[in-house]
């Protein structure tokens, strides 16, 4: 150990932080063009991207895709493609599948990727042990066997949307051999994954920072060295991009991106796959359809999206937004307030006689979301109601829902990254799921036979008929799909991904 | 007499923390926000929800959920968090050193610009200074400390863009910073770029931090100044011929910086408070941020053990206090309490 020498401490104590502070400022521009530094909205609690809550967080699928290859990747179209599966699919009777494995792909620790890691992956995710929150997925399959590089399996339940959820929350495969070497902790201090970068340092909390993987069997990312900070919050981000200490980030206001970008910061604010929404529960006065649609069609969706959401957001009249493979731009909710008021009249309601009940949302848990609530209930006035708006947080949200006690009006965001109309229009709107509001036997009757049709235009069809069911009874109003707002600095270009993927990988120079 | 004193306080400590264990363990499981109807996967059937209940060991009541928790608790088991999927105390291990040092360094910040400025405000009692400085005590005590977080984002960080505002260490040098008690160790080693680069990314929070309380010590301090500046004790020093410098740090200081000591363990106690929206705001990898992500994961194993370790670290602090006016006060040595 070093002699501790008072002149010493102090000359060099202040010299560091004299030389630091001037430097302060131009930290992530002064890194070599090879570094790329991200203000990342969220930590990274856990390595492992198929158990616990952060493997169903669609924030943090970025950071497991900058290390983790999946099954099959998505474009920024939503449409889907190979990753470490160049084929995939059922056989005629759908009752096996049948995985074809990429040849010559890696691991961080040299090791090749084979069937036996993926047919491994697809078991330890069907297994409820393992805690993987879709394992109602993947228990779908039974008797994995691996040879060669094909991997097959028994199709126990069909589901159409199998294929997808590989190219999403917990799809990612896992290297057997390391991982049973090291175990659970093991992994957690040294992840070993086939994707772009490789981890080389992980402060939680903080930062971490990735590495090239020179194997990787894909496009070689543009930048050697990626920095993610973790920066959980806004102004703190816009402070660091502002700053030139990250070259990047991503979640900011809209007003903050308006700014930034005027100033002469790159930046995208395009639409992902996450909408905003007001889940109608089935109780009074709801069961009015007239009251529902009345207050459906009060909502000026376009002065909320652009006056409001300054253009952040796109109104839409369905759960399955454009770009969703059940979206039918043909079902449309008028913004008619004079047919409104004459809907409520007719159902007996009026200033003089004001409806009353309660509606709940969060308050900045999405952009202006307390604040749409408060327009929305402005809108509503002209008609007679009398709305008590209750403010919760959204774990509240989850338990009242899942306990079918939310209140007859509730405002929520509903992210559906592989855009199938089972995670969107199925899970919010079938009587059943823990999800839905609203929970009746007519909806019910049409939505059940989808689950497993296999005729896939027929599936299809049939979710954009229930779209249009729900519509014209106003049994949910969706409000609008968000955009993303990503910024950068000059000289940096990154496509935007319909999915809300911001990956490191994705970020080129312009 | 004060070795029992202390024995004594040091056993009212386990029914305390009992005590604040139960009170925590009930209500965080009271108040709404299910931790599973947080991660309930979209195609969940009943039986799903059944299963991950039991997986997280909430499906026994609440009395036998603290019975088994005090069980593993009292064999140093407090479980595995929900959101991390690591043994909490690792976890507490690896954040509360961080915390500590971001509040100590704050607390000595706030100790010495409350300090001078308590001092030369009692000192200029009745001149433009003494009012310039009560008045920005007032006005620095008034702004809570997560809001001076937010100015200093915006000055120090857009505005005159000197500091760094998120994280505890340049990056480029935290792999050889480690972890833990990364200041200390550092000054051990004689790393004077860590050093410098720790000090750098902790001047922000610290002064987020210790402004509320330099202010609140500053007031008290001009007080009990202006009290011993009063006594006879004082004058008779003065009558001696003693210098004014002299008197005032010599003669009125060490007894008018105990009701200060005393204030500023309270305050320490709450500056720690202080660090789960400070740390939340610059990114600080330390115990209130883990608190934060523990409350909104609704991560009920992390929570009890954050809560519990803050609580231990108030006792602690309380404690210490104690020794530490029996220290500066003659009077108190020997006697009962």
């Amino acid at each position: 150990m070093q002699d501790i020498n008072r002149r010493g401490f102090i000359a060099h104590t202040g010299l560091s932080i004299a030389a630091l502070g001037s430097f302060g400022p131009l930290q992530a521009l002064a890194q070599t063009s090879n570094t790329l530094t991200m203000a990342y909205n969220v930590d990274l609690p856990t390595w492992d991207p198929t158990v616990g809550p952060s493997a169903v967080n669609p924030t943090i699928q970025s950071l497991y895709k900058a290390v983790f290859a999946q099954f099959v990747d998505q474009n920024p179209d939503l449409s889907f493609k190979p990753d470490l599966l160049t084929e995939w699919g059922w056989n005629a009777d759908k009752s096996k599948i049948s995985l074809t494995v990429r040849q010559g792909a890696k691991w961080h620790d040299g090791s090749p990727v084979t069937a036996e890691d993926v047919a491994w992956s697809l078991q330890r995710a069907g297994d409820p042990a393992t805690g993987n929150p879709i394992q109602f997925m993947w228990g779908k399959i039974a008797n994995i066997k691996a040879e060669g590089n094909k991997v097959t399996a028994d199709v126990k339940e069909f589901d159409p949307a199998f294929f997808k959820w590989m190219g999403y929350l917990t799809g990612y495969i896992l290297p057997k051999a390391y991982y049973e070497k090291v175990g659970k902790e093991g992994f957690e201090k040294k992840p070993v994954g086939s994707g772009p970068y490789m981890v080389e340092e992980f402060v939680q909390g903080s930062h971490m920072k990735l590495k090239a993987f020179k194997d990787y069997f894909g496009a070689k990312p543009t930048f050697e060295n990626v920095v993610i900070k973790f920066v959980t919050d806004p102004s703190a981000r816009v402070a660091e991009v502002e700053s030139g200490r990250s070259d990047m980030t991503v979640e900011i206001p809209i007003e903050e991106y308006e700014r930034l970008t005027k100033k002469g910061f790159g930046g995208t604010n395009a639409p992902v796959t996450d909408i905003g929404m007001i889940f109608i529960t089935n109780v009074e006065p709801m069961l009015d359809e007239r009251v529902r649609k009345a207050l459906a069609f009060s909502i000026n969706k376009k002065a909320l999206t652009e006056k409001l959401m300054r253009g952040a957001a796109r109104p839409i009249d369905t759960l399955d937004a454009p770009g969703y493979e059940a979206y039918d731009a043909s079902i449309k909710v008028p913004y008619d307030p004079k047919k409104a008021k004459a809907l409520m009249t007719e159902a007996g309601w009026s200033k003089d006689k004001p409806l009353r009940f309660k509606v709940q949302t969060t308050r900045g848990f999405k952009p202006k979301d307390y604040e749409v609530m408060q327009a929305i209930l402005g809108m509503w006035k002209p008609l007679g109601v009398e709305a008590d708006l209750e403010v919760y947080e959204i774990a509240k949200h989850f338990e009242l829902r899942a306990q079918h006690k939310l209140a007859p009006a509730a405002f929520y965001n509903w992210g559906d990254a592989i855009g199938d109309p089972s995670t969107s229009t199925g899970f919010a709107m079938f009587g059943p799921s823990p999800h839905s509001a609203w929970k009746t036997k007519d909806l019910d009757d049409m939505i059940a036979p989808l689950w497993g049709e296999k005729d896939e235009a027929k599936r299809i069809a049939g979710y954009k008929a229930v779209n249009r069911y729900i519509a014209e009874h106003a049994l949910v109003i969706p409000l609008f799909q968000y955009y993303q707002t990503v910024v950068f600095r000059k000289g940096l270009n990154a496509k935007p991904h319909g999915a809300g993927f911001v990956l490191p990988q994705a970020v080129h120079k312009a | 007499m004060n070795a029992r004193y202390f024995l004594r306080r040091l056993l009212l400590a386990v029914p305390t923390l009992f005590g604040v264990a139960l009170v925590v363990f009930v209500l965080i499981r009271v108040v709404p926000g299910d931790p599973v109807a947080m991660m309930i996967p979209p195609g969940a059937t009943p039986e799903d929800i059944a299963r991950l209940r039991a997986f997280y060991g909430l499906d026994k009541s609440i009395p036998m959920q603290f019975w088994l928790w005090l069980q593993a608790a009292l064999t140093g088991e407090f479980g595995t968090s929900i959101t991390y999927k690591q043994d909490v105390m690792d976890l507490i291990a690896e954040r509360l050193p961080v915390t500590l040092e971001l509040g100590i360094v704050a607390m000595l910040v706030a100790c010495l610009l409350g300090g001078a400025a308590g001092i030369v405000s009692a000192a200029r009692q009745g001149r433009w200074l003494s009012t310039l400085i009560d008045n920005l005590a007032a006005v620095v005590q008034a702004i809570p400390d997560f809001l001076w977080g937010l100015i200093f984002i915006l000055l120090f960080g857009v505005a005159l863009p000197w500091l760094p505002i998120s994280g505890r260490i340049d990056t480029a040098l935290s792999e050889q910073a480690g972890g833990g008690f990364v200041l200390l160790s550092s000054l051990l080693h004689g790393r004077w770029q860590i050093v410098g680069s720790d000090l750098l990314y902790m001047i922000a929070p610290a002064l987020a931090l210790a402004l509320p309380v330099a202010a609140m010590i500053a007031r008290v301090l001009k007080a009990s100044m202006q009290e011993a500046l009063a006594s006879d004790y004082v004058r008779l020093a003065r009558l001696k011929g003693l210098s004014g410098v002299r008197v005032l740090l010599s003669e009125a200081l060490p007894n008018a910086l105990i009701p200060a000591v005393s204030l500023s363990a309270v305050q320490f106690a709450f500056l720690l408070g202080g660090t789960v929206l400070v740390e939340k705001l610059f990114s600080y990898p330390g115990l209130g941020n883990l608190a934060i992500s523990a409350v909104v994961g609704r991560d009920l194993p992390l929570i009890q053990a954050v809560v519990l370790t803050f609580a231990v670290l108030f006792i602690a602090i309380n404690l210490a206090v104690d020794v530490l006016v029996l220290l500066l006060n003659p009077r108190l040595r020997g006697g009962s309490h």
